[in-house]
């Protein structure tokens, strides 16, 4: 039972990693990188062939971070420790690429009405915004966006699924 | 309204004595709620001799012939022949009322056919054997400068009187418009109340995997036809509302990943933003007079409801507490708003006057409460039950909370003009347009061409 629950965490978390590259438009496919792949943690593990991301870029951030995205309990927008521990990492990345910007997308699963969540993805994405600019950085430098139910990271009907859909990304420009 | 002139040429005859024997004529019930003012009710007229009981479904549906309509002289149109045009005529009137849940109608096909002078000399025996109270005959006819006339004459099959008769005159491509207005005047003369038939549905068409939802504002008669798409998919658009006075559409999209609320102009397609500035702004809905349009922005995690006039112009703040406000709704008087919150916890439901004044809590059933919508007769408040998806419906008030439907995840209602049904989007991650009879709860799929999600239905439209 235990195998088959991490294989399933797994199948989602392989999904959820294709929907990282993605998520900024449908019609924009970044080929993934041949030489990297990412672990359930959202890292890129090196292979030893492909180089190290370029400073600043999206991949430096994706190789820097746990995560580039943080989750929430249903119809919740606080931040638990774990969150809170991405987020530190996210603040650290973005002090040292000082000339970064980013969008923090907020995000909800599929279990509120439409327009309810709209205005929910919008307090997680400030969620995360007010947390990194407590960590020092400027508001100036993160926008942010709420895609309500509208973006799932995940498809499916159940908790595995809702629970990788609610949340709060960090993206970094290609 | 552009392209398309109406005109009644004949005044619905006197015989108001002889439209319903006895067996036939029920006062109409007194409403389950009575409705907190007369504002929106429709009036009856100095006639009260309603044959059909308006607070039943299909129980008391009304057996009603609808034979083929003949012509007087086949001719060819831009639309085809004059000939099959009064078939068709007759198998939409049919099904319009069908779907209304109060007529079970009989034919077309089956029925004997009507010659032109039988139009207006029915042959009430051959109708009779049928069971049919009622009985519909008409007449599609070409004239010389390009338009059709489509005859529509309702008659009383024991009394053997005729009730009403209109007549349309349209341009080919709005026959199924004069086949619309057509069931309306039946539906009208038989139960009292303003029809639906002639009216449209703008919604959001969607396709494709979850993930990469392509959603496009859409718009069709409120029957699934004349469909077209009014926006190409390269944006996510989202709860699409009808004016009023039908001239414009608000909407939001993600256009240029800025998601906003946009008013479309239906004539010229132009679309503009409705809210200058940065934060987003959603779940617009226009006053009554379609001089303003309430909505909810977000800032700084925070959202709250403002008014703005259609035209742009400054944003009034209408709410200010802490919690999630959204999904408002104007009373049909335009004197008081009904939205959702959740500053008490969870999602619920509340009321305040339309300057946002007095502010005050409706809902109190168990779990919570979403997206209100007043009925246009203001008799009622339709409702999205969260934590399982229904649809449901209450006073004003807050009382008489009624589960009409629900299933498959159910979601945003909105009513048929006049208050006797209401189209929803069911389905979370593929949506479908369906449609719930208030009265009956009885449910059937609205068609369309991919799946559909956030139905706004409109008015009658104009002549």
């Amino acid at each position: 039972m235990m195998r088959r629950t991490s294989l399933i965490a797994l199948a989602a978390m392989l999904s959820l990693s294709a929907g990282c590259a993605h998520r900024r438009t449908a019609a924009e496919l970044p080929p993934q990188p041949p030489s990297a792949t990412e672990t359930a943690e959202g890292q890129v593990q090196d292979n030893g062939i492909a180089p190290e991301g370029v400073p600043g870029s999206r991949r430096d951030f994706l190789q820097s971070v746990p995560s580039d995205r943080i989750f929430f309990d249903t119809d919740s927008y606080s931040l638990d420790a774990q969150s809170r521990a991405t987020l530190d990492a996210q603040a650290a990345w973005l002090t040292r690429n000082a000339a970064v910007r980013v969008t923090i997308e907020g995000h909800a699963d599929e279990r509120g009405t439409r327009e309810y969540n709209l205005a929910l993805g919008d307090r997680r994405a400030n969620s995360a915004r007010d947390y990194l600019q407590s960590r020092g950085i400027s508001a100036a430098r993160m926008q942010t966006i709420s895609w309500g139910k509208e973006r799932p990271a995940v498809d499916g009907h159940d908790e595995t699924a809702w629970s990788q859909n609610r949340r709060a990304v960090t993206v970094v420009p290609e | 309204m552009r392209g398309f002139e109406v005109r009644h040429y004949l005044i619905a005859a006197a015989a108001w004595a002889l439209a319903a024997g006895p067996a036939l004529a029920q006062a109409q019930p007194a409403p389950v709620q009575a409705p907190p003012s007369a504002q929106g009710q429709p009036q009856s007229g100095d006639d009260d001799q309603l044959v059909v009981d308006v607070t039943g479904g299909r129980r008391a549906a009304l057996p009603i012939a609808v034979p083929y309509m003949p012509t007087p002289q086949p001719a060819d149109t831009a639309a085809g022949n004059t000939g099959a045009l009064g078939r068709q005529v007759a198998e939409i009137v049919a099904a319009d009322l069908r779907n209304s849940e109060l007529f079970t109608p009989i034919g077309p096909s089956g029925l004997p056919g009507v010659s032109f002078p039988q139009v207006t000399a029915p042959d009430y025996g051959a109708f009779a054997s049928t069971g049919a109270q009622n009985l519909v005959q008409g007449f599609v006819q070409a004239n010389a400068n390009g338009s059709i006339t489509v005859g529509c004459y309702v008659y009383d099959v024991a009394s053997q009187a005729e009730l009403t008769r209109q007549g349309y005159v349209v341009q080919p491509r709005d026959w199924r418009r004069a086949a619309h207005r057509c069931a309306d005047t039946i539906f009208s003369r038989l139960t009292g109340e303003g029809g639906y038939f002639d009216t449209r549905v703008v919604y959001v068409s969607e396709t494709g995997p979850a993930r990469h939802r392509i959603k496009r504002l859409a718009i069709m008669d409120y029957d699934g036809a004349n469909h077209r798409f009014l926006t190409n998919g390269q944006w996510t658009v989202l709860t699409p509302r009808f004016a009023p006075n039908q001239q414009t559409i608000t909407f939001m999209t993600y256009e240029n990943e800025r998601p906003r609320v946009m008013v479309y102009e239906l004539d010229s397609g132009r679309a503009r933003p409705l809210v200058p500035g940065n934060y987003m702004t959603f779940a617009p809905r226009y006053s009554p007079d379609s001089r303003y349009i309430i909505f909810s922005m977000a800032m700084n995690g925070n959202t709250d409801i403002y008014r703005i006039p259609t035209g742009g112009g400054t944003p009034q703040r209408l709410t200010n507490s802490p919690g999630i406000d959204t999904g408002g709704s104007y009373s049909p008087d335009g004197s008081r708003i009904v939205f959702e919150s959740d500053r008490g916890g969870t999602q619920q439901i509340y009321m305040m006057n339309a300057d946002g004044s007095n502010q005050r809590r409706i809902s109190f059933g168990g779990g919570g409460y979403a997206t209100p919508v007043w009925s246009p007769r203001g008799d009622l408040i339709a409702f999205t039950k969260t934590g399982g998806f229904r649809i449901g419906v209450m006073a004003p008030d807050g009382s008489g909370e009624r589960i009409l439907t629900g299933g498959g995840g159910a979601e945003g209602p909105s009513w048929a003009p006049n208050g006797r049904a209401i189209m929803f989007t069911r389905g979370l991650s593929a949506g479908q347009l369906w449609y719930v009879d208030v009265a009956s709860g009885a449910t059937r799929r609205v068609p369309t061409p991919l799946d559909g999600s956030d139905p706004a239905w409109s008015p009658l439209r104009p002549n």
